[in-house]
């Protein structure tokens, strides 16, 4: 029996009168990757905070790998192995493209991993860049990080939460802008960051896309789970259908 | 002896309540910290003295005038000097430190410092209450101020305007994708804050002479109240006076006359290292936070 | 289908800065000035000052003094600023590091030789405990408090009568040496600017810079950023720390006037004049107004209002400031060229 890697137990929040996270509980195996879907306001980026520390919860556990982290700093939550992306991504902007990683690759964590050592971080920006699809004699990684396109400054965001060397990666609607190719090109990626081992937690609108990346999806409505389990079982449920649709209409499955 | 010490108390609460209110509201709903809010106290003053003297006003109509023009010259800082550096906190702190510096060492130049440069009071006189004497002045202040702060928590919570303001400050992303114009907003915020400061000065400066350091003392006052008690709350506004008002009552007399301004001095820097939102202030403390 | 002919403003380098950029300019004697000259006259005009004194008589010396105490806080400034952190207060550290000198001369006789190392290193200390707590806050807070810091202490100062109250602590030893200060004082300008622009362009100093431009994504790239705020800040003080402590015994005296508004608005106008970002723009800044405060001093108050205004000005007018406006014209030009419009009928 492998013990999860997180287990969130009655997670709660509330804003004012709003309970943006209701009772919320679900756990991830290593390796395994979950989908969190739900329409807007339900809660999906709240989570998210919650888990990373950005927001501190009213109630309930977060275990990760056995330590419960509920209300811990975001700094230590990534120092623990957390990594998550933004879905409104702002890059540094005045810096070039690859200097925007030299500060995640210079984190504690990152260090610690490579012994202690600072190293050769312009190599290993540039090298990061490459994995995630910067052609490495472009002069793109030396342009000003607020020059680049959309579809690259996603891509920028999710090498920066590579560059964490996480055992979690929490991707915040990455495919939110991108277009079908821009998506086609980076799910080989997302592949390889779950072949590596890595849990992978994606918050998504896109959910054709997702649900080919993904092992189980989990369903929220305002702030709570209304559904979990693979995509398909969970796709044809009336609640998850009213949840989206806002009326009584059954998909033909 | 204690009701003395209850009403003057109540008294300098009233006169710090009246001096914040316009920076307080400013900074709740434009996010803007108007450094010149002493300098507008104090050009208030001035503003209706040569008004009375110059003009041969009559105080009453030379103080509306005034709270009008300097209501408007609110508006206009904005629009000159904080549009142009709007969202670049840097700029926007450094150019009403520098704007507030500038008018209040202008005076200074000038040559207003005398005992010639007062206000008349509304109405001379006073009255004796549970055994102490107070004069009207001082009793005009604690009724201005409390009609102004039921104002403004009406203005701010039931009319649409006041909602319109209290929007954007929470959420600009939100406010400005259903319309209501930024610019105006804060054009807006900033004519009030200037107009509640000249009413301040109107109604507080008859109680002696106009003082050039005000000007620096004012602001450093209304940023004591406000940080005390929290943005965003009239109620914080309300309880930061109380606290510090008794609190200086208490210095002055039994530490001495200069303890009063380390009273509100010590507010400032105590409450931003412990608790910045202050007592009531609420949604800015996530943004604080990270 | 008629051409229309309009114009449009470019700019691009000029050729000798594209010559001098690279290992040739060692080939051109002309190129090579131009690269040098700007910063040889600079730092042989500040070598040679010193010396100048039976020449240009002991007031312009202490014009000098004052330029480079400026100069110091001004570089404090801009350290501040290149994490984020606007202070409207750097007279709190002037004053922390002139009261620690005074104290430790005045109580203990210490020479000033242990009291300014000393004050330096200790002044910045507590000046970082002091602010220590703000820093999980934006840069606005860090601000406010730094205004209110050192009025509440002179205030402090003045009504508990510690420290030598209004009247201060006089007759404090003088630094050794005429000459010999005023070579140290220049040093450290030199060790600063030099060390502050190393620092901020490396990898420890991209930290810095994300804090400013980002802070969340620093946060969710795992650095505690109250931590790295603090040594900003304590890296930040010691020149301004130094300062106050030099000041302390060249004029062997310390009171309230430590705390004095003067050294918060005058380097913070000299920064913004200057140029922000560069530590040279603040050195600049400076030097263009020290001496025109000296001129200016006879008019009272009014040298407060231009110094305001010129703030101001520059604040919202020319927010880059001088020296990155003089550095564009040196090294670029602009020209209109030409552009051709094909309109089809």
């Amino acid at each position: 029996m492998i013990e999860p890697i997180i287990k969130v137990s009655n997670l709660c929040k509330s804003f004012g009168g709003t309970k943006a996270t209701n009772e919320v509980s679900f756990e991830l195996k290593p390796g395994e990757a979950l989908g969190i879907i739900g329409p807007n306001g339900s809660g999906k980026s709240t989570l998210i905070n919650l888990i990373s520390g950005f927001v501190k919860p009213d109630k309930g556990e977060i275990l990760f790998k056995g330590k419960n982290i509920a209300g811990s700093a975001p700094h230590k939550t990534v120092n623990l192995g957390i990594a998550r992306s933004f879905q409104m991504s702002r890059p540094f902007y005045n810096m070039s493209v690859y200097k925007n990683l030299i500060i995640p690759i210079s984190s504690p964590r990152a260090r610690k991993s490579r012994g202690g050592k600072y190293g050769d971080l312009d190599e290993a920006a540039i090298h990061l860049l490459e994995e995630v699809g910067f052609e490495r004699d472009s002069q793109v990684p030396y342009k000003e990080a607020g020059a680049l396109p959309h579809g690259y400054l996603k891509r920028l965001e999710l090498a920066r939460c590579l560059a964490l060397e996480p055992d979690i990666v929490i991707l915040d609607e990455l495919f939110s802008g991108m277009s079908m190719s821009e998506i086609a090109s980076v799910v080989p990626l997302l592949e390889r960051i779950k072949n590596e081992g890595k849990t992978l937690i994606m918050v998504e609108h896109r959910l054709t896309e997702l649900f080919k990346i993904i092992d189980k999806v989990i369903v929220l409505n305002f702030g709570m789970k209304i559904a979990e389990g693979l995509p398909r079982d969970v796709m044809t449920q009336d609640a998850v259908t009213s949840a989206y649709l806002g009326s009584e209409v059954k998909t033909g499955a | 002896m204690v009701t003395n010490f209850l009403i003057y108390g109540l008294v300098n609460s009233a006169i710090l309540m009246l001096s914040a209110i316009g920076f307080s509201l400013t900074f709740g709903l434009s996010g803007v910290a108007n450094f010149a809010h002493g300098a507008l106290y104090l050009t208030a003053g001035f503003t209706a003295w040569m008004l009375i003297n110059y003009l041969g006003l009559s105080p009453l109509v030379a103080m509306l005038l005034t709270v009008v023009l300097i209501g408007i010259l609110g508006a206009l800082i904005y629009r000159f000097i904080l549009m142009p550096v709007r969202g670049i906190i840097l700029s926007e702190v450094i150019s009403t430190y520098a704007l507030g510096v500038a008018m209040i060492e202008f005076f200074r130049w000038k040559g207003f410092v005398s005992f010639d440069f007062s206000l008349p009071p509304f109405m001379k006189g006073g009255i004796d209450i549970l055994g102490v004497t107070i004069d009207y002045q001082r009793l005009i202040i604690i009724g201005i101020a409390l009609i102004i702060a039921i104002f403004l928590w009406y203005f701010t919570h039931y009319t649409n305007t006041g909602l319109a303001l209290r929007g954007m400050a929470q959420d600009e992303y939100t406010a400005l994708s259903i319309g209501i114009e930024s610019d105006w907003a804060a054009m807006l915020s900033l004519g009030l804050g200037a107009a509640l400061a000249a009413v301040a000065a109107a109604a507080i400066l008859p109680l002696g002479i106009i003082s050039i350091n005000m000007g620096y003392d004012i602001f450093l006052i209304a940023l004591a109240v406000s940080v005390l008690g929290g943005l965003e709350s009239t109620l914080g506004l309300f309880l930061g006076s109380l606290i510090i008002g008794y609190a200086m009552v208490i210095a002055s007399t039994y530490l001495g006359p200069q303890w009063g301004q380390v009273v509100y001095l010590s507010a400032i820097v105590i409450v931003l290292a412990i608790k910045p939102s202050g007592l009531f202030g609420k949604y800015k403390e996530l943004e604080e936070r990270v | 289908m008629r051409t229309s002919i309009s114009h449009r403003k470019e700019r691009i380098d000029r050729g000798i800065k594209v010559r001098s950029d690279d290992i040739f300019v060692l080939a051109s004697m002309r190129d090579l000035l131009y690269v040098t000259l700007p910063k040889a006259i600079v730092i042989l005009a500040l070598l040679i000052f010193p010396l100048l004194k039976d020449v240009v008589g002991m007031y312009w010396e202490n014009v000098l003094v004052s330029t480079l105490v400026i100069i110091l806080l001004a570089l404090s400034w801009d350290m501040l600023a290149s994490a984020g952190l606007v202070s409207l207060g750097q007279a709190f550290f002037f004053g922390v590091g002139s009261y620690i000198a005074g104290y430790l001369s005045y109580r203990f006789g210490w020479s000033p030789l242990f009291t300014i190392p000393t004050a330096t290193l200790v002044g910045a200390i507590i000046s970082t405990l002091f602010l220590f707590p703000v820093l999980r806050l934006r840069g606005i807070y860090f601000g406010l408090i730094t205004f209110a810091l050192p009025l509440l202490l002179s205030r402090l100062i003045e009504a508990t009568k510690v420290l030598g109250g209004t009247e201060g602590m006089s007759a404090l030893p003088p630094l050794p040496g005429i000459t010999g200060k005023l070579y140290l004082l220049i040093f450290v300008v030199f060790l600063t600017l030099f060390a502050f622009r190393r620092l901020v362009s490396s990898d420890y100093g991209l930290v810095f810079q994300g804090i400013r431009d980002n802070d969340r994504a620093v946060i969710a790239a795992g650095f505690n950023i109250q931590w790295y705020k603090a040594q900003a800040v304590f890296l930040a003080a010691l020149p301004a720390t130094f300062a106050g402590a030099f000041v302390t015994h060249h004029f062997q005296f310390v009171g309230i006037p430590a705390f004095a508004q003067d050294y918060s608005i005058l380097p913070l106008t000299a920064v913004v004049v200057g140029g922000a970002g560069t530590f040279i723009g603040g050195a600049l800044g400076a030097v263009i107004l020290m001496p025109l405060s000296e001129v200016l001093r006879e008019f009272g108050s009014l040298r407060v209002v231009i110094y305001s205004l010129l703030l101001l000005i520059f604040a919202i007018g020319l927010p880059e400031g001088v020296f990155k406006y003089v550095k564009r014209k040196y090294t670029q030009i602009e020209r209109l060229t030409t552009m051709e419009e094909v309109k089809h009928d």
